[in-house]
């Protein structure tokens, strides 16, 4: 008899995938598809959401058939999805009504300096725990309601829906035009500035300030439950599980006890940590946010967002032309045995976690003749070494609970030379997660919790293996020193872009703080 | 016509091919035609002219890089793990060594160290065996390795080693019981990309009593688990069946 398994779908920000894993949370099949990124103004990041379901519509069956199976197989399927991303559609003929404006995206400065001009961060601060940044979703559906024709009519008229990339995923799944289901879990609306932190529902007073449509918002649900049957890619298969792809690693990597933290290394890298049912503050640039709802009472988690880490890989990559794959940035930094003096700052849409400089820009100082594309190519990933080294700084800070190690997953943990200098820079062991993928391990993890094809967390802990350890090796001296140069780096970051292309100049709060 | 294909400095057609090598047309296009399915020859869609293929720099194990094979691998690497329990290597042909490019812990909680980059003997390895037996044009030929001796099992003889890569030619597997490291056994295959050229070695490690039956071979089990990965992770690299 052929073992049932559980499908995950991790709608990233470069690529959508579907892995396939077995009870003790072993990988059986995966599947994956890039899709275009839309660049058409500095600042502005768009994804073609048709694009993404044609893919989830093409990276199923494929995944399906590498493993022998078919839909009867399936005993569930869970969803996780780049956070902030939104979309508009219209809900008698399944269309978009423009394309998908991404997390990395700034277009939403002048709305957001108009919020904090007004005086409203403090109150988005104290219902939502976020202060106004373009990284948020709200926002942005302010931005399409305004400019869309049509748009805020449609809302209004109940014929517009809006959602992040799990309700598209999931309403397209369930029916679609025919009857789907518009949902959304609660990490995914936790990042939108429109949920109450606490109450986990829409807050009435967010939603007025921002004049969205209520009718337009999908219904809010916990994060492993049946939302419904998908009629199509999967048919007959329940849709049980999503969560914001950081949210899933979190889970996928059983941080389920106060204090566990975990860092996925992907486009950017997102270091979040559990606090518990407690609501942590931040006083150092972190979020808090909903860690994820599996049983009764939500779990939070503290978040360092760190905006470029694999992508400046890539641009190093497409824009630069230094390697023809993400992976040879390891053979081209190993022909160096030191950076050689030179810096990179990434900060291309302003710094995120702790600093939160959206008017920085990026940097490279330390340039000289001496300087080769070996050194620019160990910049490039000491940079992430180094924002790292900030945010957890910034967590030991917060919490109080200083991190002793740390758990890594994300496709740049396959970089060894980058985790061992993480280690470096932190001085704690960094442990990578056997089968790196945590964000689709999670939500099937979500979905199987549902379906209880898993019968608790205690199972799902005893799933989680150390594939490979690095331990700091730097000479204290040297760490020192270096991350001393890092700090007179990022200070020639700042101030760069003009008040009138930010819309604001350098602020002294980040979206985690209180007033 | 490889030769001529490289030094045209524009595509030709099949009739160009045929004059200058003096070869009937239905010669000519069979070779060509060989050449193009393994990528070492590139054909134009709209002129159906012929060029140097873009594999063809890849010749040989050091046309693919360390770092790509192991992003590759990696997540077949883990799942290989997960289901064996055992360590994982992924290694190419140094010189006279093995180089380790991936390391997969076994995954059992034990404390262990990343060996990724070190370097291992080929012939006291099930890596490197597998490498000597089935990638003979990327590493030294058996009479011109050292062969030092590691434990009481180390294979020291040429003729001994050579009989060993025969076998594992039959078997499509090299192994090492306790050759390299006392009580530490191995397995390995071959990852192959495109036109069946083997780039690297996929290689189990444990306990030898875990790995091998009685009778001293590998369990069928494992084997299973590996030549899966290892069909997985080629065809990620291009081989085709
Ligand atoms: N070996 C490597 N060294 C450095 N960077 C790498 C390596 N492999 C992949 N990357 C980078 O990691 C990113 C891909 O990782 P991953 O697949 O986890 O991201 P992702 O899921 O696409 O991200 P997101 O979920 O944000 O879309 C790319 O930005 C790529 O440049
Ligand atoms: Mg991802």
């Amino acid at each position: 008899m052929t073992e049932r398994v559980i499908a995950a779908i991790d709608q990233g920000t470069t690529s959508t995938r579907c892995l396939l894993f077995n009870r003790s949370g072993r990988m059986v099949a995966v599947a994956q598809r890039e899709h275009r990124q839309y660049y058409p103004r500095p600042g502005w990041v768009e994804h073609d959401a048709e694009e993404i379901w044609r893919n989830v519509t093409r990276v199923v069956p494929a995944a399906l058939q590498q493993a022998g199976l078919h839909p009867e197989n399936i005993a569930a399927l869970g969803i996780a999805n780049q956070r902030e991303t939104t979309l508009v559609w219209d809900r008698r003929t399944g269309t978009p009504l423009a394309r998908a404006i991404t997390w990395q995206d700034t277009r939403t400065d002048g709305i957001v300096v108009q919020l904090a001009g007004d005086g409203q961060a403090p109150l988005f601060a104290e219902i939502s725990g976020l202060a106004p940044a373009t990284y948020f979703a709200g926002p942005r559906l302010r931005w399409l309601l305004d400019s869309l024709p049509g748009a805020r009519e449609g809302a209004e008229a109940g014929d517009v829906l809006f959602g992040t990339m799990e309700s598209w995923l999931i309403w397209r799944l369930t029916g679609g035009p025919d009857g789907g289901r518009h949902v959304t879990d609660v990490t995914n609306a936790s990042r939108t500035m429109l949920m109450d932190i606490r109450s986990l529902e829409w807050s009435p007073d967010l939603v007025e300030v921002l004049g969205v449509p209520h009718r337009m918002l999908p219904e809010i649900r916990p994060n492993a439950e049946v939302y419904g049957t998908a009629t199509t890619v999967l048919p007959g298969v329940p849709v049980a599980g999503a969560l914001g792809d950081q949210h899933a690693a979190l889970v996928g990597q059983t941080c389920f006890a106060p204090g566990e933290a975990k860092c996925t290394y992907g486009t950017g890298a997102f270091l979040l940590m559990n606090t518990g049912p407690r609501i942590a503050e931040s006083t150092h640039g972190l979020i808090p946010t909903v860690g994820y709802l599996l049983g009764d009472a939500p779990v939070y988690a503290l978040e360092g967002s760190i905006a470029m880490t694999g992508s400046l890989v890539q641009w190093f990559r497409d824009a630069l032309g230094m390697i023809s794959t993400a992976a040879q940035i390891e053979t081209l930094a190993g022909t160096v045995p030191d950076n050689g003096g030179c810096y990179i700052v990434p900060a291309f849409s302003g710094l995120y976690a702790p600093r939160w400089h959206p008017e920085a820009r990026g940097v490279m100082v330390g340039l000289t003749s001496y300087i080769n594309r070996g050194h620019l190519a160990r910049a490039v990933l000491e940079a992430t070494g180094w924002q790292t080294r900030e945010v957890v700084d910034a967590m030991n800070a917060d919490s109080g609970l200083p991190v002793t190690r740390l758990k890594v997953d994300g496709g740049m943990t396959a970089n060894h030379l980058l985790m061992q200098f993480v280690a470096d820079v932190l001085g704690v062991p960094v442990e990578r997660l056997l089968g790196s993928e945590a964000v689709s391990l999670g939500a099937a993890y979500a979905a199987g919790l549902a379906v209880g094809y898993w019968a608790d967390l205690e199972v799902l802990r005893g799933n989680w293996h150390r594939a490979a350890a690095w331990e700091p090796a730097m000479d204290a001296e040297l760490r020192r020193a270096e991350h001393e140069n890092w700090g007179r780096a990022v200070n020639r970051s700042y101030g760069w872009a003009r008040p009138a292309e930010v819309g604001r100049r350098a602020p002294t709060r980040g979206p985690g703080t209180r007033p | 016509m490889l030769r001529l294909l490289g030094s045209a400095g524009r595509p030709l057609a099949l009739g160009e091919l045929a004059a200058a090598l003096d070869l009937p047309r239905p010669t000519a296009h069979g070779i060509v035609r060989t050449l193009r399915e393994v990528g070492f020859v590139d054909q134009d869609v709209a002129s159906s002219c012929y060029r140097i293929g873009s594999r063809l720099h890849r010749l040989g194990t050091a046309g693919w890089d360390r770092h790509d094979l192991r992003a590759r691998a990696m997540n077949w690497a883990d799942s290989l793990a997960g289901s064996t329990g055992c360590a994982v290597y992924l290694g190419v042909p140094a010189g006279a060594a093995v180089s380790l490019v991936h390391h997969v812990f076994r995954p059992d909680g034990s404390p262990q160290r990343l060996r990724t980059n070190s370097e291992h003997p080929l012939h006291a390895t099930a890596l490197g065996k597998c490498l000597l037996a089935f990638a003979p044009t990327a590493t030294p030929a058996p009479r011109e390795l050292d062969l030092e001796r590691y434990t009481g099992r180390t294979c020291v003889t040429v003729a001994g080693l050579e009989a060993h890569l025969a076998s594992a030619r039959k078997r499509g597997c090299a192994t090492d019981v306790g050759e390299f490291e006392p009580g530490i056994g191995g397995a390995a295959v071959p990852l192959r990309s495109a036109g069946g050229l083997a780039v690297g070695a996929l290689g189990v490690a444990g306990p030898i009593e875990q790995l091998f039956g009685s009778g001293g071979e590998p369990r069928p089990r494992f084997l299973a688990e590996l030549f899966g990965a290892a069909r997985e992770i080629s065809a990620a690299l291009g081989a085709t069946w």
